[in-house]
């Protein structure tokens, strides 16, 4: 292990709480393996920081395997970093260089505000979530067949695929809009392609939505910077899906 | 109207009728190049027809107002959404230069809008409404002013170099809006969206390039 690591300046996005002003700092890291994540690389800033008595960084994290969502981080100028289809816990310091300057910032829209340093409150994911994301059916206890109902291939795949959202909301960090529509549009598609969640499929799109609007996400401009910068590549197609939903439901619900 | 989705969808309409005014407004255009004659009787049946005139005309002019307008609004509402900026951005790593200045383009394109209206609109409607001259008479033959009112505007070097150049933004607007208009509208397939894409950049530079090759051709023949 006689290979020598990266030296490093990080310019770090510093805020005490939610109402103080906040401002860049600059830190220095040494010899950091490019083998490390990009979180461990921040594990070590932090241990260095405690080491000198000073207040480590806070960020959020939790499964560091890129499948709950938790890690976001804005690194040098994109969600999750420059790397693609991946989280920020899953990127590798051998995207860096020696000698490299990175600015980690967090996620910003106004519907995300910090918490603290790094720190994000997207609740407002949650509460979309709760204006519709769902089946209003028990499904437990008594678990039917899985083939008991026919589904194309086709959605079947394309409901999955949306499922993999992890609602990270690096869509709405890199959107230059702040919009949350790829994240909202995966959570209706994920249902609205099944029989289980066409029931509710009108009241689910238009209420989901005017939640992600009370929220002050900003609107879609189609510029599919959220399809690049989504670890789960979730495609542009949903937004459409859901564009069209909303236009049909909003048409024939019945009032 | 109350919702996000709902203003873009109507974004999306009202440019699907400009682009389609666009194609027509081309056409008529180019005959200018082939035939005098030709031009003289299409403008002269566009400006005269009344369900032109009084169905369509209105509808446009409030199309152009409404994609203005709403273009604007959404504009607002979409930088407040990020009030605190990034320290440090790179918008070009995931999306077009296109698709991020739709409004500076659009901009743009209603700067050169005030100049054409200036130049043709304006005195049209003079023409046409006010003195109540509907007969496009010149010299007393009816239905043959609109070819030299043409040719008169493509004298200047300047003139043409900003109609040349305003169609350069016009090209830039519509690289990314044609396409992103289907999506607004919730059309997106596997097997169309590319074409339409395809089609998209067909009509972003032919359209735009055959206006700017109109003006050249005459300023150049009329040198
Ligand atoms: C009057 C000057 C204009 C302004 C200020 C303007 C502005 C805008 C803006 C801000 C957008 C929204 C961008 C987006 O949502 O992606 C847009 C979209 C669009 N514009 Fe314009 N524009 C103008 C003229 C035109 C013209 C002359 C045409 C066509 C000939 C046109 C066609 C379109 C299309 C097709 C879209 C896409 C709609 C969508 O994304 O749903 N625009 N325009
Ligand atoms: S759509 Fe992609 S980027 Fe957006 S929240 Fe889901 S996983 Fe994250
Ligand atoms: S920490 Fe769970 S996805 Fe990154």
């Amino acid at each position: 292990m006689s290979e020598k690591g990266m030296n490093l300046t990080l310019k770090i996005w510093r805020q005490k709480n939610a109402t103080s002003k906040g401002k860049i700092e600059t830190y220095k890291v040494a010899d950091i393996s490019e083998h490390m994540s990009f979180l461990e690389m921040m594990d070590v800033l932090n241990e260095q920081l405690i080491n000198e008595g000073q207040e480590p960084i806070a960020f959020d994290h939790d499964c560091r395997e890129g499948i709950c969502g938790m890690c976001s981080l804005h690194i040098n100028g994109e969600a999750h970093g420059p790397d693609r289809g991946v989280t920020t816990c899953q990127l590798h310091m051998r995207m860096f260089n020696d000698g490299d300057t990175i600015y980690i910032e967090p996620f910003r829209a106004k519907a995300f505000p910090v918490i603290k340093d790094l720190i994000i409150d997207r609740t407002a994911f949650d509460r979309i979530q709760h204006a519709g994301g769902f089946v209003s059916v028990n499904t437990s206890g008594n678990t039917q067949d899985a083939n008991a109902l026919p589904i194309p291939k086709a959605d079947a795949d394309k409901a999955f695929d949306a499922a993999t959202c992890i609602g990270c909301g690096a869509c709405v960090a890199s959107c230059k809009n702040a919009s949350a529509m790829l994240y909202v549009s995966a959570k209706v598609s994920q249902f609205s392609l099944l029989p289980q969640g066409k029931v509710e499929a009108k009241d689910r799109v238009l209420n989901m939505v005017e939640q992600m609007d009370k929220e002050g996400f900003g609107n879609c401009t189609n510029t599919g910077a959220c399809e690049v910068e989504c670890p789960k590549g979730i495609s542009l197609e949903n937004i459409a899906r859901m564009n069209s939903e909303y236009l049909k439901a909003s048409i024939t619900k019945e009032a | 109207m109350k919702t996000s989705i709902a203003r873009k969808v109507l974004m999306a309409l009202s440019g699907f009728f400009l682009l389609f005014f666009l194609l027509q407004h081309f056409i008529i255009n180019f005959s200018s190049v082939i035939s005098e004659d030709g031009f003289n009787s299409a403008s002269h049946f566009m400006g005269t027809n009344p369900i032109i005139q009084y169905g369509l005309q209105p509808v446009l002019i409030f199309g152009v107002i409404f994609h203005l307008g709403m273009g604007i609004y959404l504009e607002l509402q979409n930088n407040k959404a990020r009030s605190v900026k990034y320290a440090m951005n790179k918008p070009s790593a995931n999306a077009s230069w296109m698709s991020r200045n739709m409004i500076y383009t659009g901009l743009m394109v209603m700067l050169f809008l005030g100049l054409h209206f200036y130049d043709f609109w304006i005195p049209e409607i003079k023409t046409k409404f006010i003195d109540g001259d509907m007969s496009g008479a010149l010299n007393g033959v009816e239905g043959t002013r609109y070819f030299h009112e043409l040719q008169h505007k493509f004298v200047d070097v300047w003139r043409v170099a900003l109609y040349c150049l305003s169609f350069v933004f016009l090209s830039l607007h519509l690289l990314h809006g044609f396409q992103s208009a289907f999506q607004s509208v919730g059309f997106s397939h596997n097997r169309y969206t590319p074409i339409i894409k395809k089609l998209g950049n067909l009509y972003a530079v032919v359209v735009p390039l055959g206006f700017v090759f109109i003006a050249l051709y005459h300023y150049v023949s009329q040198l």
